[in-house]
């Protein structure tokens, strides 16, 4: 194995550049996995732990600003984003124990694009923005945007992420995250739901939004289900047609971890119980 | 950063210098280089926790650490909580209230309960649970394994009141 570790980041992108196939590692809690198993052996390392300026979270204007290499057990603790961002601390809360909280990074869990990413259903409904840097420049993707397909972004050679922005939401009437998997920790989810809803003074939908992790390549939101439920409420009758339109957005698969038919069933389940819990 | 490399890291207190393959396990350089194999290692996955030990007072799973990663760090292992024959109060709570079966998760499973009494975390059964949550143990010995912690808390908070 050979090591590139660059102190700074002009360093770390130019050294990308040069070497756009090299492995950027963070907090290396995928990638070493991989890399016990015999796999990944002889690859060139981008190892990017020695850039302290991007493990910073930030309050920026209307927005939060958490650097990409900030980990999952920093996001946990930050009182801003506990107060603002409930279900990305959650989220985080959910992934491994805390041996893999303390090393694990939000970029990181972007980058290695997992269809089963934990943090992936509460970015979506919290509508971040990714920031890539590479050495040509700066470039944003709205986080929907980023993923291709399974382990695969829309990230081009030599770009790293460089932070996440996150815009404060007002305040949600309900919210919720919830990932169901074998055990509560260090387990893959089966499936994982983040959910934000605002509603109107007369108990209609001012807006929904509603993601599903595991439940097809990529995090979905449920655009159907969403723009179905705007302006009505959220009554038995209705919610039993907008279940009816999950379907349009997800995809999921009979894998090891779970099957078609029970992922579908449980996300039923979690929308209906979401939608439902005011009344 | 050459293949092989030197670098210096503070292992239990004590300064020690590293010289061998910068890629090489956390792991690894601890059992075989500096001869703590009090450290174990379970799946090499990053799943079972019995491998954690403390990198800069955070825990972590060292077979998911490349060396170079801990150069100029504190680590601090299993060794690092008492001599033999002088246990640790966690360890003696270990002891008498059977928190130990085959051992193989036991050092881990100190590591990160030593952490949670030392951040003063509670009695509350729950709270120890999820703290212990990256630790997995095969023999099903969990009730007693919380119930170690909860006595060493116990105790703790017990001779702090005292003084």
């Amino acid at each position: 194995m050979k090591v590139l570790r660059p102190r700074s980041v002009d360093d770390a992108l130019e050294l990308y550049r040069r070497h756009p196939d090299a492995v950027p590692l963070a907090g290396g809690t995928d990638f070493m996995v991989a890399w016990n198993g015999g796999s990944e052996n002889g690859r060139l390392i981008l190892d990017l732990s020695a850039i302290t300026s991007w493990q910073r979270i930030r309050h920026a204007g209307s927005m939060l600003r958490v650097g990409a290499l900030a980990t999952h057990w920093r996001l946990q603790h930050e009182p801003l984003v506990k107060k603002k961002f409930p279900l990305l601390v959650d989220a985080c809360a959910t992934i491994g124990g805390r041996q893999i909280q303390s090393r694990g990074t939000l970029g990181g869990n972007i980058a290695n694009a997992s269809p089963a990413g934990d943090t992936f259903a509460p970015l979506a409904v919290y509508e971040a923005t990714v920031r890539l840097r590479s050495a040509a420049g700066r470039r944003k993707l709205p986080f929907m945007k980023v993923f291709a397909g399974v382990k695969k972004t829309h990230l081009r050679p030599g770009e790293l992420i460089e932070s996440v922005e996150l815009d404060f939401p007002p305040k949600p009437a309900r919210q919720l995250f919830r990932k169901v998997g074998t055990r509560s920790a260090s387990a893959i989810s089966k499936t994982v739901a983040a959910g934000l809803l605002w509603l109107r003074r007369d108990g209609t939908v001012r807006e929904l939004r509603f993601a599903l992790g595991s439940m097809a390549p990529t995090v979905r939101r449920l655009y159907a289900v969403e723009s179905f439920m705007y302006g009505r409420k959220p009554t038995p009758r209705v919610v039993k047609e907008a279940l009816l339109l999950l379907e349009a957005d997800v995809d999921p698969i009979d894998d090891l971890r779970s099957t078609r038919f029970y992922r579908m069933e449980v996300s039923r389940n979690l929308l209906r119980a979401f939608l439902r819990s005011g009344s | 950063m050459p293949k092989k490399i030197e670098l210096e890291v503070v292992i239990n207190g004590q300064k020690k210098a590293y010289r061998g393959a910068a890629f090489k396990r956390l792991i690894d350089v601890l059992r075989e280089d500096f001869a703590l194999t009090g450290t174990k290692e379970g799946c090499g996955e990053g799943e079972c926790g019995a491998c954690t030990v403390l990198l800069d007072g955070e825990l972590v799973n060292s077979c998911l650490i490349p060396v170079y990663q801990a150069e100029g760090a504190r680590v601090e292992t299993i060794e690092a909580l008492a001599a033999p024959n002088a246990l640790d109060r966690l360890q003696a709570f270990f002891l008498t209230k059977g928190g130990a079966q085959c051992g193989i998760c036991t050092p881990g499973m100190v590591m990160s309960a030593w952490a949670y009494v030392r951040e003063g975390g509670s009695d509350d059964a729950a709270s120890i649970r999820e703290a212990l949550a990256g630790n997995l143990c095969r023999c099903t010995g969990y009730q007693h394994i919380v119930e170690s912690v909860v006595a060493t808390v116990q105790a703790s908070n017990q001779r702090t009141r005292k003084k």
